[in-house]
């Protein structure tokens, strides 16, 4: 497989929040010196991307490939957010070394605070869980899934969660 | 379980049999070095199952990582479209630390193609084509390059020859039952 940080299967269940759960709200740091707010992104979709750790040693990794689909988030208005207990520093730089061009947030201190309240930190690594979320315009979150910490989940899950938000079949994404 | 949303068919480009027991789907970017790790493994897989595999290679370059991805894509249509894909799927693979467009020129001159028809596919003929791959492999649950699916389904395993022909008899036997 592509992606060979992990352990060959999560050694504890965590309990991510669930479809219909309210989307804990949270403020965190997108650059060293800007902080990005959830409440910020209300009336739009977001698409919330719990990864391990910046600098995983593939490439075509989970960040670099929704960086390939930015197009299509952007076609459900979504914004696409990814998150780590990385510092802002260490986002910054791993940011521009792979060309991204959404916002990594820092889930630094207190560390894993915010994966902590969407259920998604695994305690023993001291990382977060690979776990997707989609949240809807009203902060809601209306998809969530957690994958395998070594097997990058890819994005037909979140592109077939922004098809559901639409009011209408026929309004998604062309391919 | 990630599964394959596009059917392979008449656009893709394939090696083996149709009708084989088991079709192998390779979404590769032509200047991954992972997929290069792969280029010979899947060759080994294809010569060691022989008829009984079908291999189709999908496009799925990922262009922010790999500045010449694009570009080599296109080639590898324009040989296509001469009805070399395949000399050109693994002169790429053989020559990934030399993508830029001199020396893609100079492989297509080696392919006898086209100027023309390569400076075409260069201007964007095939990327229709190229991007209808690539979204279908999203749609598919391409997570990375290279993502192989074994008769539809996303094959997470380790990618060694033993393991891949493994898992492949194994698809075999599965559709024999």
């Amino acid at each position: 497989m592509s992606d060979t940080l992990a352990t060959p299967a999560n050694a504890t269940r965590t309990t991510a929040l669930a479809a219909g759960a309210t989307a804990p709200l949270f403020s965190l740091n997108a650059t060293p010196n800007q902080t990005l707010s959830l409440s910020d992104l209300r009336g739009r979709p977001v698409i919330l991307a719990f990864y391990p750790a910046d600098w995983s040693p593939v490439c075509g990794d989970q960040m670099g490939l929704y960086n390939a689909i930015l197009p299509e988030f952007h076609r459900f208005d979504a914004q696409l957010l990814g998150i780590s207990v990385d510092g802002a520093w260490c986002h910054a730089a791993f940011a521009e070394q792979r060309h991204l061009h959404f916002p990594l947030l820092a889930d630094f201190e207190p560390k894993g605070a915010v994966a902590q309240r969407y259920g998604v930190y695994r305690d023993q690594d001291g990382t977060t869980e690979r776990a997707l979320f989609v949240i809807d315009g009203e902060g809601i979150i209306r998809w969530s899934y957690v994958s395998p910490v070594g097997i990058n989940p890819g994005a037909d899950g979140i592109l077939a969660a922004l098809e559901a938000l639409q009011p209408q079949a026929t309004q998604g994404a062309r391919s | 379980m990630s599964r394959l949303t596009t059917p392979v068919g008449a656009h893709d480009h394939s090696e083996g049999p149709a009708d084989a027991p088991v079709t192998l789907v390779e979404y590769g970017d032509f200047e991954c070095p992972y997929c290069g790790e792969a280029y010979p493994i899947l060759k080994a897989v294809q010569r060691a199952v022989g008829d009984r595999l079908r291999f189709v290679f999908r496009h799925f370059p990922i262009v922010e990582s790999h500045p010449h991805a694009g570009r080599a894509a296109e080639f590898a249509e324009a040989a296509g479209s001469a009805g070399r894909f395949w000399e050109a799927h693994d002169m790429l693979y053989e020559h990934q630390d030399a993508l830029a467009d001199a020396n893609l020129r100079h492989y297509g001159k080696a392919l006898d193609l086209d100027a023309e028809a390569l400076q075409a596919a260069f201007d964007g003929r095939y990327d229709a084509h190229i991007r209808a791959d690539f979204m279908g492999g999203v749609r598919s649950g391409v997570n990375g390059t290279p993502s192989l699916f074994i008769n539809g389904v996303r094959y997470d395993g380790e990618r060694d020859v033993a393991s891949l022909v493994a898992a492949i008899h194994q698809a075999a036997g599965a559709r024999n039952i």
